[in-house]
């Protein structure tokens, strides 16, 4: 009896968490079916009317493929970076292996808008780098390549170092036994970290914004449209899409996370 | 040293270092074409890493290696005709079981069919036929076992390495391979390379044994020898059960050392080295079974302790004493067969017991 109501109160107040924690977030695509202007009880009616629009905003659609190129790209070269760094943690006796570690760490922990002013400030004024997607994506890798590495360290830590052995046992070079090994068994793991570096980079704003000069990523334009009242039913319209978008890559990731754990559990002892 | 023909692996003063830990430390012996040779040892004694060496994982700090009369300081694993059993087998789990057998074979030259009918065999040998298609998350430990067996001898390598392969399986299973493993190898014809803990196993598998501690290799010998001849107390130790007498050198005459060994009294060995230094210190080893108990005093003839049984076990077909013995801190260990039933009715603890065994049962060793 007692038990009951000790676990009607943890429910009742897990329920409360969630409800504050996700029920802001659900408003947003309430907001976007929502046939008025104005964000405001009570809703007005029922419309499709904000998507239509969304999808013809040529601004809009020209931030969306700056976004999807610059998230695309950074996935890339930070799954790579992070692979081979990954590698040279895990398998090789470096000298000031830690310290080096720490040195990829420490974008995680520095406050992003300082980061993006020291990469401004070293960009125009040391290299006079021009701003562009490039320096956006730059400053991406950046912040996504540690999650990367942090991945991909956990799931080589995953596998026996003797399959990597035993292909170089068995005839294959350090080239072929990274193809035939390492990569296929490290595969879930790259893939969760293609999936979460292009996510991260899709809505990172404070970056993008000391690096964008003239190019505007999504979060960018987003925020550029909050002036207008008249636009943000639009803005509202999109945020719901890339809500959805978000939940189905950040689930992908965690499903093949797993099924990766599951399929090379230790396969003695 | 003269390369000859029937040495495979020669090692000239290897060594290996991590940091300050000598893993393996100036070795230097040959392995013989086709046999099956076994480096035993206790935990951490360097197995693994002599092993690692002769694989091409690891290099050596100092010295040579050589296979085949080739030497190896710039030959990466996959160019050595050597192939290895791993301890964890390392049966690569995206690979099923063909695929993994078949691994080694790809880089060969060969064509599918031809490859296919490869793989057949060897899962045919090793009694896997049907297995083909598994997952290595299928297969129990007995077949896991035989898959890495199977993936390394379809190479046909030269030398095949096997670091514990049996440790990771239960006792029955475990004899049931030694018996395998055994016959495999002599009708293969590849020297092995077995890298054991287990005496037993390495006695009764070995044509030669090479017994390692702390690095070194100690004795390299056929199972009987190193048992019955062993070269120093650590051997003696380590294989099988020993009594130690230590004492100094009183005299040397035609082929036998009596040595002092205080108020026990003087015992006489048979001598086989060939400088024997008259007061050195040394030590007379007994195996416990070649040591006779007497309930009389026998007549005076060749060794004889007196001592007091202090302790005794029966084991079913053996019983074992343990005698004091004056100025002995061990006890004296004696191997009793209980030939006849309930010979032992007479009340044997605390008796005074005369202890002999034949001149030619004892082993001198150097004192450490
Ligand atoms: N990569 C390494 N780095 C540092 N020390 C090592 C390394 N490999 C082995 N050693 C050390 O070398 C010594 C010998 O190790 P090794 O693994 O060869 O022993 P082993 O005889 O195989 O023991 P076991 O029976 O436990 O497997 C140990 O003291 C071990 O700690
Ligand atoms: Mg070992």
């Amino acid at each position: 009896m007692k038990r009951a109501m000790h676990l009607n109160l943890l429910g009742v107040y897990a329920i409360f968490i969630v409800a504050l924690l996700y029920g802001p977030v659900l408003l947003l695509p309430m907001f976007s079916f929502n046939d008025s202007i104005y964000i405001a009880f009570p809703l007005k009616g029922f419309t499709t009317k904000w998507y239509q629009e969304m999808a013809t905003n040529s601004a809009l659609l020209a931030a969306l493929m700056n976004s999807l190129k610059v998230g695309i790209g950074v996935a890339i070269v930070s799954t790579v970076l992070g692979l081979t760094a990954a590698k040279a943690v895990i398998r090789h006796r470096l000298p000031g292996k830690t310290q080096i570690v720490g040195m990829i760490m420490l974008p995680l922990l520095l406050p992003s808008l300082f980061l993006g002013i020291a990469l401004l400030i070293i960009l125009r004024k040391v290299f006079s780098v021009d701003l562009s997607l490039w320096t956006i994506g730059a400053g991406h890798v950046l912040i996504c390549m540690p999650f990367s590495m942090l991945i991909l360290i956990a799931r080589l830590e995953g596998f026996d170092k003797s399959l990597e052995e035993a292909s170089l046992d068995l005839g294959e070079n350090a080239w072929g036994t990274f193809w035939h090994v390492t990569f296929p068994l490290a595969l879930p793991g790259v893939i969760s970290s293609l999936l979460l570096s292009f996510t991260t980079s899709l809505d990172e704003f404070v970056i993008a914004f000391f690096l964008g000069g003239n190019d505007t990523t999504l979060p960018l334009f987003i925020w550029s449209q909050l002036r207008f009242p008249a636009k943000l039913p639009g803005v509202l319209a999109l945020g719901s899409c890339i809500l959805v978008l978000s939940i189905v890559i950040v689930v992908l990731a965690e499903v093949v996370r797993r099924r990766g754990v599951q399929s090379s559990k230790p396969t003695v002892f | 040293m003269v390369n000859n023909e029937d040495s495979v692996i020669s090692l000239r003063g290897v060594a290996k270092h991590f940091g300050a830990v000598r893993a393996v430390d100036d070795v230097s012996f040959e392995i013989r074409r086709g046999e099956f040779f076994s480096l035993l040892g206790p935990s951490g004694c360097g197995k693994t890493t002599l092993l690692r060496l002769l694989a091409g994982f690891d290099f050596p700090t100092q010295g040579e290696i050589l296979i085949d009369g080739q030497p190896m300081s710039s030959v990466p694993p996959y160019k050595r005709p050597t192939n290895t059993v791993f301890q964890s087998y390392a049966i690569f789990p995206h690979l099923s079981v063909a695929e993994n057998i078949g691994y080694g074979l790809r880089k060969k030259g060969l064509s599918k069919r031809e490859l296919a009918e490869s793989v057949h065999q060897a899962l045919e040998q090793m009694k896997l036929a049907g297995y083909g298609s598994r997952a290595a998350h299928q297969l129990s430990g007995g077949h896991r076992q035989r898959v890495a067996l199977a993936r390394a001898l379809v190479c046909r390598p030269k030398v095949l390495l096997l670091d514990e392969p049996l440790g990771a399986l239960d006792r029955k299973l475990r004899e049931a391979m030694q018996i395998e493993l055994r016959q495999l190898q002599r009708s293969v014809g590849i020297t092995f390379v077995f890298v054991t803990h287990d005496q037993e196993e390495a006695l009764s598998l070995s044509d030669r044994i090479a017994v390692m501690s702390k690095g070194r290799v100690l004795q390299i010998d056929s199972a009987a020898r190193l048992y019955e001849v062993p070269n120093c107390r650590l051997v003696a130790d380590f294989i099988g059960s020993m009594n130690f007498f230590d004492g100094s050198i009183k005299c040397v005459d035609n082929g036998h050392v009596i040595v002092d060994v205080g108020p026990a009294g003087s015992l006489c060995v048979p001598k086989i080295q060939k400088n024997v230094e008259l007061g050195a210190e040394v030590t007379v080893a007994v195996r416990p079974e070649k040591v006779h108990i007497e309930w009389r005093a026998p007549k005076p003839k060749g060794n004889a302790i007196v001592g007091r049984i202090a302790d005794e076990s029966y084991l079913g077909d053996r019983s074992h004493y343990y005698v004091e013995v004056p100025g002995m801190i061990r006890r004296v260990c004696v191997a009793h067969q209980n030939a006849e039933r309930f010979r032992r009715s007479i009340e044997s603890h605390g008796r005074q017991v005369w202890l002999t065994w034949s001149t030619e049962s004892a082993v001198l060793l150097p004192r450490e």
